[in-house]
């Protein structure tokens, strides 16, 4: 899948803007500022109609004006397909495919998939394991669908039962057949959960191994470990055996909303022992087996967009993701970077089918 | 406009007591007030009444919980219909949608509601213990599950077969999957999935 064109009006910085895209790498080169990241957003919102930095999206209206829109033409399956997002002040997203509106945008998802690899990915390191929960999620439901329904299921029997435990506190009372209908939700939405994360983890996990050795080309042993609870046992024994710590708490303490993943370098955490560098590349090398992992369920390749990614990195690494992304496995690409030289050096290097834009504060220069 | 200056407290009382309805906000509680005075007396008296009677005289009924005029509801206290079968349903609304359907010929049992710890909701709030006296006494064949496809209607479910399922009567849900009109492509993978997992024969009617 490709996306041929972008129109833009009135986004974010955007007076207007046209741009007609090559099929293999594009890049944007320019100050900081000037409003590059803007251009993948507005990519990003074509494929999964939201902003990447998931804000109100009548705060991406340029400033002064009361609407904005994004229209894309890509080519899917050998069509050319039009995507037209438009938002007005106070009113009702407009979402559509070849002029026919949508009436629920979650029909949209998954048509015209992508990828952000972005510098807020380092919240996947950083930050807490609901950001770990999130990512292992979001990368399952954008081709499974039942996994999101199941997801959703369990989340609800989860909630349903805190506030059955926290009315047992509340009147003093207690009723184990109660909690147990409870118990049977989760345990019905939370076993297939489990099982699907592991077996995602399990699949992602070579493609991930290959990639970080391919862009770091360090010796490094890098895996990615799915901490659960339930390799151990099944959720109904963990729900017994968490009973009294969970009615003193009032909430439930065990199950698939508890686990996490650890990110491992030569069998410690990357968080601790990991260079920034080494962090970096793991965290590419994890979108991009994201990437593969769709494009293989999905039989189209994903756009991917990277977003500032070769700042911090040295340029043999730079070097290594640049030949890594022309090659066969991956498809249309957008890159922004603040090196208009380096960048212009590599896409030489890098083969036919790129284009390179150089984004000035008020106009965009093609450098051929 | 400021709606909290009022010139007469008796404007203002029925303001309060129409805002307090669900759906009615302070503007339109006031629009329907203004439109009440410009309506002769009579009619307004009819309202009153109507609404005053609705309180006073209406009743539930004590068989299947229904709203009723009299202790035993019209569906209840009528030869013609199915007495050994008893369709569970959380509301009155639902007894209605049923109705409408003009298939079921059986009686109702009006829950009041679903299991839901989140909104205050459990067993005892609920007619479960009329239910299971109702299916003890004999005489029901089959209890159907009417209830919302939630997972507070599902849980419910799940509740009310463990209280039931040691009497000798049938218990049946009704069918899920893909609605009548639909496209396969347009039906979503969860109910297509049910739809194949609830299959049924397939009988040509001559
Ligand atoms: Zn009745």
């Amino acid at each position: 899948m490709q996306l041929q064109k972008l129109f833009l009006l009135d986004f974010k910085n955007y007076v207007e803007a046209d741009f007609s895209f090559g099929p293999k790498i594009n890049c944007f080169t320019g100050n900081n500022g000037v409003g590059k990241t803007n251009i993948l957003d507005a990519i990003h919102y074509l494929s999964l109609c939201k902003s990447h930095l998931n804000t109100q999206d009548s705060l991406n209206i340029r400033h002064g004006r009361d609407s904005f829109m994004i229209q894309g033409e890509f080519l899917r399956n050998g069509l050319t397909e039009q995507v037209h997002c438009g938002v007005k002040q106070n009113q009702k997203k407009h979402f559509q495919r070849n002029k026919k509106e949508y009436s629920r945008l979650s029909d949209h998802i998954g048509l015209f998939p992508s990828i952000m690899v972005s510098p807020s990915d380092n919240a996947l390191i950083g930050e807490g394991s609901v950001e770990r929960r999130r990512f292992m999620d979001s990368a399952i439901s954008q081709f499974d669908k039942v996994y999101l329904e199941q997801l959703v299921m369990y989340q609800k029997a989860v909630y349903q039962r805190n506030a059955l435990l926290k009315s047992f506190q509340e009147t003093h009372q207690f009723s184990p057949e109660m909690l147990s209908l409870w118990d049977d939700q989760m345990i019905q939405y939370g076993e297939p959960v489990f099982s699907r994360r592991e077996d995602f983890i399990r699949e992602l996990t070579p493609v991930f191994q290959y990639f970080y050795q391919e862009i770091s080309g360090a010796e490094e042993k890098v895996e990615l470990v799915y901490s659960s609870r339930m390799h151990h046992a099944s959720l109904k024994d963990l729900l017994a055996g968490a009973l009294s710590r969970d009615r003193i708490l009032q909430y439930t303490t065990v199950g698939p909303h508890k686990d996490d993943l650890q990110w491992m370098m030569n069998g410690f955490p990357i968080r601790k022992f990991g260079s920034q560098g080494q962090q970096k590349s793991f965290l590419t090398a994890l979108k991009f087996a994201n990437y593969d992992f769709i494009a293989q369920k999905n039989e189209t390749r994903p756009i991917l967009l990277l977003d500032d990614l070769f700042d911090k990195f040295d340029n043999k690494r730079v070097e290594n993701i640049v030949r890594l992304v022309s090659g066969g496995r991956f498809g249309q690409i957008f890159i922004t970077d603040t090196h208009t030289e380096r960048m212009k050096e590599l896409l030489a290097f890098s083969g036919s089918g790129n284009r390179h834009f150089l984004i000035h504060g008020d106009h965009i220069e093609i450098i051929d | 406009m400021n709606i909290n200056s009022f010139s007469s407290k008796l404007l203002e009382n029925a303001v309060n007591e129409f805002a307090k309805l669900p759906g009615i906000g302070r503007k339109t509680s006031l629009r329907l007030v203004l439109h009440l005075l410009r309506k002769d007396f009579t009619e307004v008296e009819q309202l009153s009444d109507a609404m005053l009677r609705l309180r006073r005289e209406i009743c539930y009924c004590k068989i299947c919980h229904n709203i009723s005029d009299s202790e035993i509801c019209e569906i209840c206290s009528n030869p013609l219909r199915d007495h050994t079968t008893v369709c569970v349903v959380e509301s009155v609304k639902d007894v209605m949608s049923v109705e409408n359907t003009m298939q079921y010929k059986g009686l109702y049992h009006v829950l009041g509601g679903i299991i839901s710890p989140i909104d205050g909701i459990g067993p005892d709030d609920l007619t479960f213990d009329a239910l299971e006296k109702k299916v003890s006494e004999g005489g029901i064949n089959e209890i159907i599950l009417a209830l919302s496809t939630t997972m507070e209607g599902d849980t419910t479910n799940f509740y009310i077969y463990r209280r039931l399922n040691k009497y000798p009567v049938k218990i049946t849900t009704l069918a899920r999957g893909v609605s009548v009109g639909d496209e396969l492509e347009y039906a979503d993978q969860i109910t297509l999935g049910r739809s194949l997992i609830n299959r049924q024969l397939f009988v040509m009617e001559s």
